[in-house]
């Protein structure tokens, strides 16, 4: 007979951050209602309230101040909350805030000033942050759709713009196309297992690789049709085809939060099932993981498709799209690493460093973006950066600064992030991988230096919008981008603590 | 899970065919046939028909797909939990208060937002 737990089981209170924000954007798509339409700054503003309650609760959880719940499961483990959790949460909210802050006036000054585009951001956060937390791949997958389906509505926010339109086309059918695989990834591993509690996946992996060739096979195919699904969230080559389209034609706010909330989404989700449910899924005894082979050449491919066709994109958002997939190649090849014995946790915590850096970095770069756009979304080409450096001096700094941390130039927070990333792979043994890896960092060189060359050697009008808030958020990554490369061991400090791995 | 025990996967879908096809074809063998007008009328909830089927609907009625969906799928899980109310505590009556209210809150966001006003 079914036991029904009680109350206190549920252990509600680990699940704080996150439900505080559920909470608080159901009472923003509620108050939103009530805020006329000349005035909807005043949902932003609410938006960034509910932001800031969670991540001062992620904070306190992540700095050990106070830990919310007994242990680090809730609701019969479906629910995990450790470090690694709190490092996904402020690293999503972080990306949110400056989300906010970069949409504030661009959605006036365009024209599409609505309070749904905050409230739907929050739900995408929340989404990534259940990601983050999945300890069932039931939770996975309803996280997924919770990350996905706010994001197919935003890229087509500038309605009825056509641009706009075509990209939420594209995402919604392709990515439901990739919810599918993922799905079916989900029902081969519970085949295979009888479980879908990642704890029990890992228990049954031990009986699985002792056992016969049939529940082998099937869980392999399992595993790789849901990174198959994770990947196309990620932008992993092969299933990278969508980024380029829905980048150039999303709102440029949009893309720069999206750009790093769907990746973070996404890796963690990959931890999770890869790194901490399936680390010693072997078919041969002293051998790595089975499903190792496959990501670390994905994550080859990935860095090599995305920085090779970077080059010739003569588009901003497109470039950055382009440089985007080769990110998440680097991110791949931490994945990677955890299929090696006793690395898991390594993998995680340089997953964790190099997504801290990239969403600074990287929601930098759009907003340098959005800076220059004008309101009917042109002049966003690699020339509209020609003459930035005379006639906005600060902004071509910054906008230099994010494309060296991109490239990963020491004393940027991009080169602490490959660091990390280069330092599991190689305690991997995946030689190869890294190899591709630093020979593809210096060809992205070229095209992140280009635009540096734009700003500072060609002459140009350079006009720039920037209001307050852009100019804040701008501030913020920058300051952020520059104090983790500078002192990295603020952010490796914390990072240390985080174990994804179950039995330790 | 043993790869023969799959085979039951394949008896189920065969009878899945099998069932509904055998009342159908025993019907039209079987059943007595006197038509008359308003039998061979097309079905439309009991009303009258009025006009053809082949007209163009307003894109407009998804959202009453969709608000309709909130209540179906409310209820498919409200009944399960009223028949075992006395068995499930405390923790049940928590979890579906948090449901219902999530449902309520995207019911009041249509409302305002005038969703539910006729076409």
């Amino acid at each position: 007979m079914f036991e029904v737990p009680s109350l206190s089981d549920l252990n509600i209170a680990a699940t704080l951050p996150v439900m505080s924000l559920v909470l608080g954007t159901c009472i923003l798509l509620l108050a939103d209602l009530f805020v006329p339409q000349e005035r909807k700054q005043l949902t932003a503003w609410l938006a960034v309230a509910g932001l800031g309650v969670s991540l001062a609760l992620s904070l306190l959880s992540l700095g050990d101040v106070t830990r919310f719940g007994d242990g680090d499961e809730a609701f019969a483990g479906m629910f995990v909350a450790d470090t690694f959790t709190d490092a996904v949460n402020v690293i999503a909210l972080v990306t949110a805030l400056l989300g906010v802050m970069v949409a504030y006036n661009y959605l006036e000054r365009t024209g599409t000033q609505r309070g749904e585009y905050y409230v739907l951001l929050l739900f995408t956060t929340a989404g990534v942050m259940f990601m983050g937390a999945a300890g069932d791949l039931v939770v996975v997958f309803v996280a997924l759709e919770l990350l996905s389906i706010p994001l197919y509505i935003l890229s087509g926010f500038r309605r009825p713009q056509e641009a706009s339109e075509e990209s939420a086309m594209k995402y919604f059918l392709l990515g439901a196309f990739a919810s599918g695989f993922l799905v079916y990834g989900i029902a081969l591993i519970y085949g295979a297992t009888g479980t879908t509690g990642l704890h029990d996946i890992w228990i049954a992996v031990d009986d699985i690789v002792a056992g016969d060739a049939t529940s082998q096979y099937l869980l392999l195919i399992g595993a790789g049709l849901m990174l198959v699904g994770l990947g196309f969230k990620v932008a992993a080559v092969p299933f990278h085809m969508w980024t380029p389209d829905v980048y150039q034609g999303a709102p440029t706010s949009v893309v720069a939060y999206m750009s790093v909330a769907a990746k973070v989404g996404g890796f963690a989700a990959l931890l999770r099932v890869l790194a901490a449910g399936m680390p010693h899924f072997v078919l041969d005894a002293g051998a790595p993981a089975a499903w190792q082979d496959t990501v670390w050449l994905v994550a080859v491919l990935t860095m090599l498709l995305g920085n090779l066709v970077a080059i010739v994109q003569n588009d901003l958002k497109r470039l950055l799209a382009y440089s985007s997939i080769a990110h998440a190649g680097y991110v791949l090849l931490a994945v990677a690493a955890a299929g090696s014995a006793g690395l898991a946790d390594e993998s995680a915590q340089a997953v964790v460093i190099y997504m801290m850096a990239y969403a600074f970095t990287n929601v930098g770069a759009f907003s340098v973006v959005i800076a220059v756009e004008k309101d009917d979304a042109s002049n966003t080409g690699v020339t509209s950066m020609r003459g930035l450096a005379r006639s906005q001096p600060w902004l071509a700094a910054a906008m230099a600064l994010f494309m060296l941390s991109l490239t990963g130039i020491p004393l940027t927070a991009g080169f602490v992030g490959k660091w990390f990333v280069f330092k599991a792979a190689i305690s991997a043994d995946l030689f190869f991988a890294v190899v591709v890896g630093a020979v593809t960092s210096l060809i992205s060189a070229y095209y992140y230096l280009r635009i540096v060359w734009y700003m500072y050697f060609e002459e140009g009008d350079g006009e720039a919008v920037i209001p307050w808030p852009l100019a804040a958020a701008i501030s913020i990554a920058a300051v952020g981008t520059l104090f983790l490369g500078v002192m990295p061991y603020l952010l490796t400090d914390m990072a240390r603590e985080i174990t994804l791995a179950f039995g330790g | 899970m043993k790869l023969n025990e799959w085979i039951f996967v394949g008896i189920f879908m065969a009878l899945a065919w099998v069932f509904p096809t055998i009342p159908i074809v025993l019907g039209k063998l079987l059943g007595p046939k006197r038509p008359n007008p308003s039998k061979q009328d097309t079905y439309e909830c009991g009303v009258e028909t009025v006009g053809p089927a082949w007209v163009q609907f307003r894109s407009q009625y998804y959202i009453f797909a969709l608000v309709f969906v909130i209540f179906d799928v409310e209820l498919v899980f409200l009944f399960p939990f009223a028949l075992a109310f006395n068995r499930l505590g405390l923790f049940a009556l928590f979890e579906v208060t948090i449901f219902i209210a999530l449902l309520l809150v995207a019911l009041f966001y249509t409302w305002r937002r005038g969703v539910l006003e006729w076409l």
